[in-house]
């Protein structure tokens, strides 16, 4: 069965979430909507966090700061979730540095609003090895400003032939396995993971494609892909994969989660699949949710992904998809590239944007300003992300760590504007007006980021500290 | 107009005009000294990523003919096979001022990319699967010498449309002048929603007798290994456009080289219905249009703010 072991906030297994050492938090966050749609909290709070944990939820205006330098931010009715969390980044470490580091990666997931990530390992070298995972939780505990998880690989150098030794990585802590940015081809291959699966645990987290059917294929087969004469990748190269492992899923009564869904199809197969009790979860990213392959007709790069922007039908489906639950979270498939490697032309550019920093508020505004999702929904399915891998969620409850982000959802801001925290710059949302800004983001009991213009005032009466753009 | 990138980005006045003007640059191609002083001083570019032996001395020609001085840059294989982005290629040949670059590449829309990279004007040239609007506009101008116009007449292009530039530049070229267009070939070569461009779609060439027009694409080899049809026997016994097919009062074109007793038998290719030497004589002075087009028609709009980046589809 599962090998547990005691673990730091956040995990539940024996996953290891790890981050550099930060000094706890003492914060209070002073009259601020506070909103967790898993217990129910909706409305004006303040809230406080000693040492880290929260300690006390109170009617707003009601408390008060304790005596020693407690920090406190005059929220006025701004948005206070629990933090966002990632089952699904690139942090390109080891090996391509010059796209991603664990700083800076983890830099770009707190000023997203994210508390934890979950890095995949189609690194150079790739993670499938004890040593490599362990060097990289090492590495993390002096660089990751959030909590960062690695999955490891199913199959050596993601190779889809042999497994890597899953038990010893799992007893390193791996978070699960997946050999994303590739499909598991061989069915028997990827049956055996699945039996595997009984002894050492972890979720087997999929990316799903059909080689044979994607073919050399650089975006959605569809009308555009046809004027433009970019060969496609159908739908179905997609949704056909994704049915053949929830069938060997069932068959083997193994957990599995479907990474980054694109398509309506897909959808479909997935409800089919869970409404026959196979252990399945799955995601959606928020380029997928909020933009189309009528968006790739400029043949801009940072719109080049993998699985692709599909048609308005799929979108909508995806959409549906997280109303009705068939879709458990979003997770971004964060994926930065450095700009020279996008400034190719389209069939030639590798595949992948960036998304921490604009998950939130690209699906804010996309989706919840129309009203097409709620907030509830939008924060439930982006604080759910670890709950699919089978690790605890964040809450805003008293006891628990604080996992917080406050969101202006008022403000607008133009994206990469003012540049972005990840080392690559290759976001499909470039230069979209935004609506909602991360003010503060509090992972694992430690402030992990905090907007420059956000006010705080020690309580101590000291003098308020200001960043530069709000004194202008 | 800026550049030539895609038929897409032009309007029927500016096609005519192209046309117009190609028609009047007829009589330098006839003289004993074929040159006129037009763009005298200019340089022109010639960038080419891929093999192209007839494009590009046409546009050779075309430049030359214009008094402009031509440089060919060719490279073998991709940007990335060669070691130097296309980006900096690019940048490099900037730093000789070039007035225009013609490009060819593997790659759609990489026309369009350099021009956001280079202050030249840039003519495409062929950008992989995506367009060849100057094939296009050679095309529209040997079809309006032959017919007077293209209003109302039916064009069947016949063949591999799913990996032809010329299919779809010329689709969008034939419906702005105003003719009807179906494509023909192997349900594997039609490309999933074709439709959209504003044709028809047929899987077999029985009703071949009412186009006007027959517009054959070359078909190549390698489409065998990959599957695409079973043979090449298989394909001709289906497509092929032979004197059985060809009806009498038909034109046969043909975007070049020809593949004889694979996608048209010799007879057709020999037969007066065939214009595919005239469509290579125009692509000469609708290359010298274009070119005057961009470099001199333009003139006055060069100082104006450069738009942003193109649509392409």
């Amino acid at each position: 069965m599962s090998i547990h072991e005691p673990t730091r906030p956040g995990a539940v297994s024996g996953v290891r979430l790890v981050c550099a050492p930060a000094r706890p938090a003492d914060l209070l966050l002073r009259d601020v909507h506070a909103l967790d749609p898993r217990t129910g909290l909706d409305g004006r709070r303040d809230v406080l966090v000693s040492d880290g944990v929260i300690t006390e939820i109170a009617a707003a205006g009601t408390l008060t700061a304790p005596e020693d330098a407690c920090e406190v931010v005059e929220g006025e009715g701004r948005h206070l979730f629990p933090a966002f969390v990632d089952p699904h980044v690139h942090l390109r470490t080891p090996g391509q540095e010059h796209k991603e580091d664990l700083e800076t990666g983890t830099r770009s997931a707190a000023a997203g609003g994210f508390c934890a990530v979950i890095a995949m390992p189609n690194t150079s070298p790739t993670i499938d090895s004890a040593p490599i995972l362990g060097a990289l939780l090492d590495a993390a505990a002096r660089e990751a400003r959030v909590p960062v998880g690695f999955m490891p690989a199913i199959t050596r150098g993601l190779q889809g032939r042999e497994l890597t030794d899953m038990a010893e990585l799992r007893q390193l802590g791996a978070a699960g396995f997946t050999d994303d940015g590739r499909p598991v081809t061989d069915a028997g291959v990827l049956r055996r993971a699945l039996q595997y699966q009984r002894l050492c645990g972890g979720v087997l987290a999929l990316h799903e494609e059909d080689p044979a059917l994607s073919g050399r294929g650089a975006m959605h087969e569809g009308a555009v892909s046809t004027k433009l004469g970019i060969a496609g990748i159908p739908s179905v190269s997609e949704s056909t994969q994704i049915a053949r492992d929830c069938a060997l899923a069932g068959y083997e009564g193994a957990r599995i989660h479907i990474q980054h869904l694109s398509a309506r199809e897909s959808v479909e197969v997935i409800a089919t699949a869970k409404s026959r009790g196979v252990a399945v979860t799955c995601e959606a990213s928020p380029h997928h949710l909020t933009l189309t392959d009528e968006d790739v007709r400029t043949l801009d790069t940072r719109r080049k992904m993998n699985p692709p922007l599909r048609a308005e039908e799929d979108r909508q489906a995806l959409i549906e998809g997280l109303r009705d639950g068939t879709i458990d979270c979003i997770a971004t498939d964060h994926a930065p590239h450095a700009r020279d490697e996008k400034e190719v032309p389209f069939e030639e550019a590798p595949m992948g944007t960036t998304g921490l920093e604009t998950a939130f508020s690209a699906v804010y505004t996309d989706l919840v300003l129309p009203g097409e999702l709620t907030l509830a929904l939008l924060v439930e399915k982006l604080t759910a992300g670890l709950g699919c891998i089978d690790l605890l969620v964040p809450s805003i409850a008293v006891g628990e760590p604080a996992n917080l982000v406050l969101v202006d959802l008022a403000a607008e801001w133009v994206v990469g504007e003012s540049g972005y925290e990840s080392r690559s710059d290759n976001c499909c949302f470039a230069g979209r007006r935004l609506t909602s800004r991360v003010l503060l983001t509090v992972a694992a009991g430690a402030v992990a980021y905090r907007e420059r213009s956000i006010m705080l005032v020690l309580s101590s009466g000291g003098p308020s500290l200001r960043g530069p753009e709000a004194e202008t | 107009m800026r550049h030539l990138l895609s038929i897409n980005d032009i309007t029927r006045d500016d096609m005519e005009r192209i046309l117009d003007r190609a028609a009047a640059f007829e009589e330098v191609s006839d003289r004993d000294i074929k040159k006129v002083p037009a763009l005298r001083g200019r340089t022109v570019l010639n960038l080419f990523y891929e093999a192209s032996t007839r494009t590009r001395s046409s546009f050779e020609l075309a430049a030359k003919r214009l008094s402009a001085d031509v440089v060919n840059f060719s490279a073998g294989g991709s940007s990335v096979e060669k070691g130097e982005s296309l980006k900096d290629t690019v940048l490099t040949l900037t730093a000789h001022s070039p007035d225009a670059i013609v490009v060819r590449t593997p790659h759609a829309g990489a026309a369009a990319l350099v021009a956001g990279w280079t202050p030249a004007a840039i003519v495409n040239a062929g950008d992989g699967k995506h367009e060849h609007p100057t094939q296009a506009l050679l095309d529209a101008y040997t079809l309006r010498t032959k017919l007077g116009s293209l209003e109302g007449r039916n064009i069947w292009i016949v063949g591999d449309v799913a990996h032809s530039r010329v299919a779809r530049s010329n689709i969008l070229a034939f419906r702005k002048m105003g003719a009807d267009v179906t494509v023909c070939g192997p349900p594997t070569l039609i490309p999933r929603g074709i439709e959209a461009l504003g044709c028809e779609v047929r899987y077999d060439l029985s009703d071949l007798r009412e186009a006007d027009v027959v517009y054959a694409l070359r078909m190549q080899h390698e489409r065998m290994d990959q599957n695409f049809v079973p043979s090449l026997r298989e394909y001709a016994a289906n497509y092929q456009i032979n004197g059985r097919r060809l009806g009498p009062h038909q034109i046969l074109m043909h975007p070049g080289p020809v593949n004889r007793g694979v996608e048209l038998s010799g007879e057709v290719v020999d037969s007066p219905q065939a214009v595919i030497t005239m469509q290579v004589k125009a692509g000469v002075v609708v290359r010298m249009a274009v070119l005057y087009e961009v470099l001199a028609g333009a003139r006055d709009e060069r100082s104006a703010p450069r738009p942003t980046q193109p649509q392409l589809a």
